[in-house]
Order: structure tokens, then sequence, then C-alpha cells
């Protein structure tokens, strides 16, 4: 493969409501038995890129102990492999990422030691199926400096300016580019996955640093919009970005759709994860479940109704959950009520209780007295 | 006599390094057919067989040993080892992908002289000698690949070293009215064994040998190459009454958990059932002493908004657009809209046609099952080709099986390979008939 991977999964946003709190957004799990990272990561693998960089910084314990090997997405260890990067106080470098391309430039020893031509940056919270190689072919046709993968979305349903927008010629080439912007003028996102040459990169990343600049999108893409030559790859297939509240919980929901289910689960290429040896889902005699994704190790006693239960997950009798989405190792206890909210990992909903997100999907946190922790 | 010299010289130039030593390593017998799983073990070995929705059963010895602090184990495979080498790998899932030890598997192999297939249990050890001799082992321990269970061998390391045992075997009390079905035990207060009976008629005691055995290698190594001329030497048979006539300190430990032996048919669907059960005497849902697989499917199940679940361990990727009550559905299986499905196990892959029903099956892996199909219906008739294998009502179908649509299959039968309509006179297979074909290969 002509081509390294650089994952940033180093961020933290605050509309998650607390979700993150947890952990870092590239470690949220997803659809049941992943997590957010595993889609791009798959997509690396499955692209023949063997050799990837993930750049993180907040939050990242559960991150790194999900990246644990790299065995589970199938890359070397030799020719390639993972690498994690997170920031280290050197001689000349005290500070933390201040921004992606400072995370990148703190690293530069990766791009330089690399002999592969190009470098493929993608976000760690973005959930899609994509084969890099197809971009990278459209990047060497359009003999572009840049792409940037993009995605039409539906102004009227998504938060569009919590995305970068861009705005094209027939060609495909980016005229004009806004990160986050007041008012939407486009209805094109980016979907953070660009293709660079890696000297090209190198050069960027340098001469942004020298000027004291530290954004990846605000400091490189937007200022060279009108210098080099940036392209938009658009992307016609299932993308979702799960950085807020509303859309972590939309794409989750998205997997209970037979199109979007059988396209991530049943069609090649297959999404890895780490694997954690968990029991197969079991089914006691009062359990009523409908249209509804079940994980391993769950047992299920109550009443599941459009929802997912992750991993691990206990329903106690006559405990009734709709419209819900419950992460790994939770327990419910009996005689709970849950409609419309997201219960944290490893909470312990007691017994009698009853939650119902009114509107908008209710997180539920901080109620781990389970393992001794007093509740506040 | 080769080895006798080879082995000597090998094992006092190792003890002179000393790179390598190993405190106790596991010699797993993998490679026996399981003939009494019928048509379950036409294409795999007996270990590799699934199990409990997610697992074969080799996955318990092979979890027992890491859990165990066990980290070199030799697999003996012989009878169609492909799927049981791929499921073992280099054993990545169980944490014995190793520099020095982890898994390996052993095969039989050409010689230059005296070439042969493994022909008995400790022949196979036998034949694998210099294997062992490599990790320089105090002690080796034997172990069965065709047993549900979890065990610490490492209390019953401590107690074969506590006793100063040359031999210990595992072993299981069992009801005395059972007893004489097993290899029996007869045991003096130490736990020092004096007498063994095999399948006794008057049993004097209810310790049964579970075929597991932990060496003192310098004994074992002895044993084994004395009686490397008898022919099929087997462990139950000639090393342990060798031992035992000269003189050796010989053991019982025993195993008062949960152990059983899923060798037939019925007892593999009896086992496979008790894990449904609300609380399960085998739970594997204890994040303490987990057993470990090669998952190959990882997205969650789907449970269709029509679909009704109850009594039933499901496996990963699965989608239940059905009616599953009272089964083991295993990994990536599909139940179609209509169909239903009771008392079954189905396992890795299968897909249930629309409308069909499914009473009292285990079904293997791959199988397509057509739509409106039947299996199971009517009343019991002995099976024409071994009531012995298949009874207790059960219907067996064979890995990668087709059964057309709208068929009708009886019970204590049989069915392997693409069968088509041609096959079922009158759209029926009536109960005790069985059907033996090839898989097309297309």
């Amino acid at each position: 493969m002509k081509a390294i991977g650089i994952v940033l999964a180093g961020g933290n946003s605050n509309r998650m409501s607390g979700l993150s709190k947890l952990r870092a957004i590239s470690a949220m799990p997803i659809a049941g038995s992943y997590r957010a990272i595993d889609f791009t990561l798959s997509n690396m693998t499955n692209s023949h890129v063997q050799k990837v960089a993930v750049l993180t910084q907040y939050n990242s314990r559960s991150l790194h102990e999900h990246l644990s090997s790299s065995k589970w997405w199938d890359f070397g260890r030799k020719q390639g492999g993972l690498f994690v990067f997170t920031p280290t106080i050197t001689p000349d470098n005290g500070f933390w990422y201040r921004g992606t391309a400072d995370a990148i430039y703190q690293n530069l020893t990766f791009l330089h030691q690399s002999h592969e031509p190009y470098v493929i940056i993608a976000s760690g919270d973005g959930i899609y199926k994509l084969d890099y190689r197809k971009v990278l072919e459209y990047h060497i046709d359009k003999n572009a400096d840049i792409t940037v993968v993009t995605k039409h979305v539906n102004v009227t349903e998504d938060e569009v300016t919590r995305y970068g927008l861009v705005k094209t010629d027939a060609d495909g080439r980016i005229v004009d580019y806004e990160e986050k912007p007041l008012i939407a003028n486009s209805s094109t996102v980016s979907c953070g996955i660009y293709v660079i040459r890696r000297r090209l990169l190198i050069e960027l990343i340098e001469s942004a640093a020298k000027e004291e600049r530290y954004d990846l999108v605000k400091d490189i893409l937007v200022r060279y919009k009108d210098v080099k030559k940036l392209y938009s790859y658009n992307l016609e297939t299932y993308w979702s970005n799960i950085a807020c509240v509303d859309s972590y919980y939309k794409t989750n929901m998205d997997f209970l759709k037979p199109e979007v289910r059988n396209y991530f689960f049943r069609e090649y290429p297959d999404v890895y994860s780490k694997i954690d040896d968990l029991p197969p889902a079991k089914y006691n005699p009062q359990a009523v479940v409908k249209n509804s994704l079940v994980s391993s190790g769950s047992i299920l006693n109550g009443v599941v109704e459009n929802s997912l239960l992750f991993k691990g997950v206990y329903v106690g009798n006559n405990t009734v959950i709709k419209n819900s989405i419950v992460l790994n190792g939770t327990y419910i206890e009996d005689n709970v009520y849950l409609e419309n909210v997201i219960v944290e990992s490893r909470n312990t909903i007691k017994q009698g209780s009853r939650f119902v997100g009114e509107g908008k999907p209710l997180v539920i946190s901080d109620m781990t007295d389970r393992y001794g922790i007093e509740e506040k | 006599m080769y080895y006798n010299e080879m082995g000597d010289k090998l094992n006092k130039c190792m003890e002179e390094k000393a790179l390598i030593k190993k405190e106790m390593i596991a010699m797993l017998l993998a490679g026996g057919q399981g003939s009494r799983l019928g048509v379950l073990t036409s294409k795999i070995a007996k270990p590799a067989v699934s199990f409990g929705g997610k697992y074969r059963i080799i996955d318990f010895p092979l979890s027992n040993c890491i859990n165990s602090g066990i980290d070199t184990v030799g697999v003996l495979t012989q009878y169609q080892p492909l799927r049981l080498n791929t499921h073992i790998g280099i054993g990545i899932p169980w944490d014995l992908d190793r520099n020095v030890g982890g898994v390996s598997i052993l095969p039989p192999y050409e010689k230059s002289a005296n070439s042969e297939w493994y022909t008995g249990t400790a022949n196979a050890i036998y034949q694998n000698l210099r294997f062992i001799d490599y990790y320089n082992p105090e002690y080796v321990l034997i172990l069965g690949g065709d047993h549900i269970y979890k065990m610490d061998y490492e209390i019953m390391l401590e107690y074969h070293k506590k006793n100063n045992a040359d031999v210990t075997i595992a072993t299981l009390p069992v009801p005395y009215e059972e007893a004489h079905r097993f290899g029996i035990c007869i045991a003096d207060e130490t736990g020092r064994i004096n007498e063994f009976e095999e399948k006794p008629k008057n049993p004097r005691s209810n310790l049964a040998s579970m075929g597991i055995y932990i060496f003192t290698w310098k004994v074992l190594r002895e044993a084994l190459i004395k009686l490397s001329e008898v022919p099929g030497c087997d462990f139950g048979k000639h090393i342990i009454p060798y031992c035992h006539e000269n003189g050796k300190r010989i053991f019982s430990f025993v195993h008062n958990g949960y152990w059983k032996d899923v060798g037939t048919l019925q007892s593999y669907w009896e086992t496979n059932m008790e894990l449904i059960e609300l609380i399960p005497v085998f739970n594997l849902y204890e994040s303490f002493w987990k057993i470990y697989t090669k998952t190959d499917v990882i997205p969650p199940q789907y449970i269709a908004e029509d679909a009704i679940v109850n009594q039933a361990i499901i496996g990963e990727g699965a989608e239940i657009y059905g009616e599953v009550v009272h089964s083991i559905i295993g990994p990536g299986v599909v139940v179609k809209k209509g169909a239903k499905v009771v008392d079954s196990i189905l396992m890795n892959s299968t897909e249930i046609g629309e409308n069909a029903y499914v009473d009292k099956a285990i079904i293997a892996e791959n199988c397509v099952i057509g739509k409106g199909t039947v299996i199971g219906f009517g009343e019991e008739a002995p099976n024409e080709f071994n009531s012995g294998i298949y009874n207790s009502g059960l219907v067996t179908i064979g890995e990668d099986t087709v059964i057309p649509a709208g068929v009708k299959v009886g019970r204590n039968t049989a069915i392997t390979g693409s069968t088509t309509l041609e096959d079922y006179p009158d759209n029926v297979l009536p109960s005790g008939k069985n059907i033996f074909k090839e898989v097309a290969l297309v």
C-alpha cells in the first residue's frame, strides 16, 4: 500500500452531555458490539493500509485498553502495525496536543520515518465503510494536493453547523471551505477524512507550527483552500459522526434498520473489534424482545423493545426498556421502566426506578453504587 | 531404543544448559473421531464440534490450561484436523501465542523408520517424546478434548506434589448405580489408589476416572518407552496398569465440580440444554474462569419485531425473525419469519427457512433448511443404520446439509449432504431412516 494512516482520536466535545466523561469519543460503544474507532481502523485494514498511528489525548484510558493489540484489526507487527501516540514531554516541548495539527507535529518523526508516499488522515468518531484506496485513486487522478472526503447531508435534519462545510465546482474542486460556520451555506460536510502526500503534509505541518498554528482544519485546510488544489471525494454510502448526543443516539438506532444492519454486519468487508470473550446472550422464560439488538454476555428477564443492549447487560424481571440504548455491563434491576434513555456503562438501575427521556434522549450516569461508590 | 538413547542425551544436554524449563506442560488428545456423535463428526474431529451457542468443545480444556497458568500445550490431532487447526491457529484467543511454549499442533508425521498413525492415546504421546523433552518439564498433564468442565489443574498439581505422587488421576464421584459404566478407582483414606475396576458389576467405589492425569515426567517417560511396542498403547489400558504393577504412587484427585462427557448425541443435547435453565449448574456468565474461543462473528444479534424468543441462548450475529423456544442458537444463524425452533441446537451460520418447524434437532454448521420444512415429526422409530447412535427422538443433521423446501423429516433420523426432493419419497423421510450424501462442491 502506498499510504500510511493517522487516526485523530484525541478530542472531546461538550455536546456529548457527560457521555464522554468516561472515555474519549472514539471509544464510544456503537451498535452493540463495537467502539467508534473500530470503523475507521477496519477501513484502514480493509484498504490494506498496514501502518496506522492513533493520536490520543483526552480521557484515553478506555481507548488504550481497546487498542491493546494490533491483532484485533489484523495489523502487522513488523511490516507496519498499530501505533498509539500520546503527548509526551521532550526537551523541546512540554505541551499537550494544542490541536490536531500540533498532534501530528509532535509525532512528525512517524511521518519522517515512513517511506509510503501518501497519508490518510481520519477522525476516530465516524461510522462508515470506505475503501481509502478509491479515495487515493481519485486523489492521484485529480492531481490534487489534498482530498477531503465529503458527504451531502440533509440540512434540515442535521446540525450541519457542527461540521466543516465545503462548496465545490463541477470538477469536484473545493472553492469554499468554512469550519463550523454560524449559518450553513452548503449541505456538503467534511467527513474529517483527508488524503495528502506525506511530504506535503510534513511541509504544511512544519510551517503551521512555525506560525504557532495548531489546527489542521482552520489553520491548514481553510487557509490553503485557494493556494493548494483541494478536491472533494463525495461519499455516497452511509456515514455518520457521533460527536453529539442526538447523533450518537440516532446512529445507534440506525442499526435497527435492516439496510444499515445488513450493510455493516453482513456485507463484505467486515468491521473488526477487540474480542471480549463473553458468553452468548441468554433469554429467560419471562423475556420478551422486539426489534432490538442484543450483545453477548447479556441476560434478559424483562421486556425490551426498539432498543440496543450492549455487552453484558442484565435485565431484571418485569423491567421494560423501550427506545433506549443500554451500554456495556449495566445492571437493570426488577420492575424498572426505561424509555428514550441512554444508560451509561456499568451503571446499576435500582429496583422500581422509572426514567423517561422527554423529547431528547436522557443520559443516565453516575449510578455505580454496585461498586461501593457512594451515590451523590 | 532410539528414543531412549537420544532422549537421554537430549535430556542431559537440556539439563546442563537449562535454557528452557517448564514445570508442567499439557498434552491434549484431540485426534479421536467421536463416532458416537454420528454425522456431527463426519467432517470434523469431536473437539471441534460447536457447543453452547459460541464455543467448541476443545475451548474448555484449553481455557482451563491458561486459567491454571499452563502456557505450553501440545494438541495431538489426527482425525479430520482442518477445523481444529483453523480454530486453534497460533493460540491467540487463549493467550497461548508465546515465544517459549504456547500451543503447538502435533499431527502424526513420517519418520525414517516405523512411521505410523497414532495407534492409541499413549502411543500418540510416545511419538511426541521429543516435543515434551524440549520443554524439560517436571510434570506432564494429559487431557482429553471431549469434556465440558472448569477445573484448576494447578490445584491438582499441588496435590500431586504434596503426595509425592508419580501419577495423579482426576476422579469424579458418580452415583453408585451408574458406577458400572465407568473405570472406577479404589482409593484409601489418603487418596492413594490401590485398585482399579473397569466397568464393575458391583462397584466398591464411586470414583470414576475422568481421563485427566498428571504424571511425573520421568515416570511417564520410562513407561512410554518400556511399552512402546505394545500395539495401540493406551493410558487406561496399559500405562496406568503398568505404573500400578510397578508400585508407583498413584493418587486420586477428586473433582467436585461440574463435568460432562458430551460423547453421545443424547449427552451432547442434554448438556447444551442445561445451559438454558434459569440458573444453570454450569455457569458461563461468571467473570472468573472465563472460557475463551475464537470469535468469527462480532455483531450483536437482532431480534425482529414479530420474533418470539423464550428460554434460549443465542450467539453473536444471529437474526431471529421467527420463534425460538428452549434452544441453543449459534453465531450467525438466521431463523426466518414464521419459522419455529423448539428444543433444538442450531450451530454456526445455519439458516432456517420461512415457516419451517424444527423440533428436537441438532443441526450442524452452514446448513440450509428449506421453506416450510418440518424437522422432527411423528412417532419415534429405531434408527435403521445405528440405533445406538441415533436415538432419543433426535434429528441429527451434519454440516453443509441442504434440506429442500416442504419436506417432512421424522425422528431418530440423520441427514447429511446436499439433499434434493428426489431423496424424499412423497416428500417425507420417515422416523428411523437416514440420508447420507456427499456435499456438492460447487
